[in-house]
């Protein structure tokens, strides 16, 4: 269970979640601290750790648009954030399944802040308003690196296999 | 049965006979571009390899090109530290593409490559960078990657997990009026099919507007085809390609050249009429947020800025210098020109319309990405609006989230600047 600690539209650039401004910055450990930098509210309370592991962030479609910044996706992993949206840019979800983040594409989504979503494997059901909504799941490749941890230890795998 | 271009190019890659969307591959690759993000990638790639017993090495250090441009010369010790470790891998891995922050060989990344015959016709290219889509405009299959994909690209020589994507054809048809400019096309491209609009797709140009495009209008339209969430752009290879590869890039030899076969299926056809076009202008905050010029005439500007791996080459300085010469920048504006590479600041310099742009008003700036990411200079103040001929005007995109950006085509940010406010250079004629 988690609760919705943000709600956003459609299109929300790597930009907003990350600004270019803090690029320098790539190392996971440290880019949490840039997570929604220019929101300076929402960016206080995930420092302040107001936002328990799990907490989620509601979005439109095309979540991440914009750059191949790897910040984008490795700022809201280090806050343990779950993102769901209506659908995710390509470069974005390919990060997010990379570094272990968690995205759930669900196209009908309905949610406000303050709601409690839970997020099961084909669905989301938000228990505040009672509805259900359908999960569209991650393709076999990306699941699998998303089963081995992340795209590092799967790497490591095929590279023993290779040896 | 009948491929994309997109498609014929990943099959060949994956040691395939045929692909089709939707399939999932690991195509080889062709060539690996970084910027300053190496840093990351290198960071990620030692991850990779630690307690594996295996010596940490990139599969073919001549596969793998690095550029610095994102922030050059560094703003920040924490910059030049990122620059230093780069520079040191480089050296242990035996990196032979590498430009580092040098007047004879560095710039953009973008122009960097084609520029110095990096690119080819029907091969794949990654890069750390969502513009990498701009090497499409050498019939090449190039898309962005993040940091981490980019290191298992240095491990293992292939792209894991490529799902074929789904092709839109467009077909631009029609001559470009005076005073518009590819950049004008694919920003009235863009506005229709929204940022979404081609989201997990290739766009794939045809037409006799595309044909009649040198490789410099090609890159731009390229460059800015991820603006429509595209995966890649891509011109099929034509004469022009070679003319280019072999006169501009130096690329000795006829490099093979691949086209779609007629029957290939596609999503769907896009149809523009570029005849019809006129300048066209994304307004603030989204790139898809696309008038045309009359529209927003007369808008106030801060700051004008020409430049960026969209619109930093001679052809686009070339059309700025004509509209600028011998004419003042108006008070109160700040003009900004960022060459993409030396090698296109050198031939402005010879040219004369560096002088040209100082005499007006204009600042010169080196070349690299300067104020088009907010990171260096060139910084807005709150409430300020700039013009701009770089990709995107995502709100704090130009280092302010207070400020605001519009794109346009070089012409148009030129002539605008004269007057302090967004004119149309169709006047000018
Ligand atoms: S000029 Fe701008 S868009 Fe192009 S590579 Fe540099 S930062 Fe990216």
């Amino acid at each position: 269970m988690g609760k919705v600690v943000l709600k956003l539209g459609d299109d929300v650039s790597t930009d907003v979640i990350y600004p270019g401004r803090f690029m320098a910055t790539v190392l996971p450990e440290e880019t949490p601290q840039y997570a929604f930098a220019d929101d300076v509210e929402f960016n206080a309370a995930l420092k302040e750790g107001r936002t328990p592991a799990g907490s989620v962030i509601v979005a439109g479609s095309n979540f991440g648009s914009g750059s191949s910044r790897e910040q984008a996706a490795s700022t809201l992993k280090g806050h343990q954030l779950v993102i769901v949206a209506q659908s995710f840019a390509r470069i974005f979800l390919q990060n997010a399944v990379n570094v272990g983040l968690t995205t759930v594409e669900c196209p009908g989504i309905q949610a406000s802040p303050g709601d409690e979503l839970d997020i099961q494997e084909t669905r989301v059901v938000n228990r505040t308003t009672g509805e259900s909504y359908e999960v569209r799941p991650l393709p076999p490749t990306r699941r699998a690196i998303v089963e081995a941890g992340g795209l590092i230890p799967y790497v490591r795998r095929r590279l023993r296999e290779r040896t | 049965m009948a491929m994309t271009l997109v498609e014929k190019i990943l099959a060949r890659a994956a040691g395939l006979d045929r692909v089709t969307a939707g399939d999932v591959v690991e195509p080889t690759v062709d060539l690996a571009m970084s910027h300053e993000n190496a840093a990351l990638v290198l960071s990620q790639f030692h991850e990779m390899f630690r307690d594996s017993g295996l010596e940490a090495r990139v599969w073919n250090p001549d596969r793998i090109a690095i550029i610095f441009d994102h922030r050059v010369p560094a703003e920040s010790a924490k910059t030049a530290t990122n620059q230093k470790r780069i520079r040191e891998f480089i050296g242990e891995q035996g990196i032979r593409r590498f430009h580092d922050i040098r007047g004879d060989e560095g710039g953009i990344c973008h122009q960097v490559l084609p520029e110095n015959g990096y690119v080819l016709p029907g091969t794949v290219v990654v890069g750390t960078d969502s513009h990498t889509t701009s090497h499409g405009a050498l019939g090449a299959f190039a898309f962005g990657i993040g940091a981490t994909e980019m290191a298992a690209v240095w491990a293992l020589g292939r792209i894991l997990n490529v799902e074929v994507p789904g092709t839109i054809r467009v077909e631009v048809e029609g001559r470009l009026p005076q005073g518009v400019q590819a950049k004008d096309l694919i920003l009235a491209l863009i506005g229709d099919l929204t940022a979404k609009g081609a989201n997990f797709r290739v766009l794939e140009y045809h037409g006799e507007t595309i044909r009649r495009l040198p490789t410099a209008g090609r890159l731009t339209v390229c460059n800015m085809s991820v603006e429509a969430g595209a995966t890649a752009g891509i011109v099929p290879a034509d004469q022009e390609t070679l003319r280019y590869l072999k006169e501009e890039a130096g690329v000795k030899g006829q490099p093979e050249i691949l086209e779609p076969d007629t029957e290939a299926v596609y999503e769907r056809v896009v149809r523009v009429d570029a005849a019809r076009l006129s300048p066209s202008i994304a307004c603030p905050h989204r790139v898809d947020n696309v008038r045309p010029v009359d529209d927003v005439l007369g808008t106030k500007i801060d700051q004008v800025v020409i430049g960026s791996c969209t619109n930093g080459r001679i052809e686009d300085l070339e059309a700025a210098a004509r509209l600028l010469k011998g004419k003042r920048v108006a008070r109160g504006v700040r003009m900004l020109i960022f060459p993409a590479t030396w090698r296109i600041y050198r031939e402005a310099l010879r040219r004369g319309y560096l002088g040209d742009f100082i005499e007006a008003g204009a600042v010169v700036m080196n070349p690299g990405c300067g104020c088009c990411l907010g990171v260096h200079e060139g910084a807005l103040g709150d409430g300020e609006v700039a013009l701009s001929t770089t990709n995107r005007n995502f709100q704090g995109r130009m280092g302010n989230p207070k400020a605001e950006v519009y794109l346009c085509s070089p012409e148009v940010a030129a002539y605008s600047a004269q007057f302090g406010q967004i004119s149309d250079p169709r006047e000018a004629y």
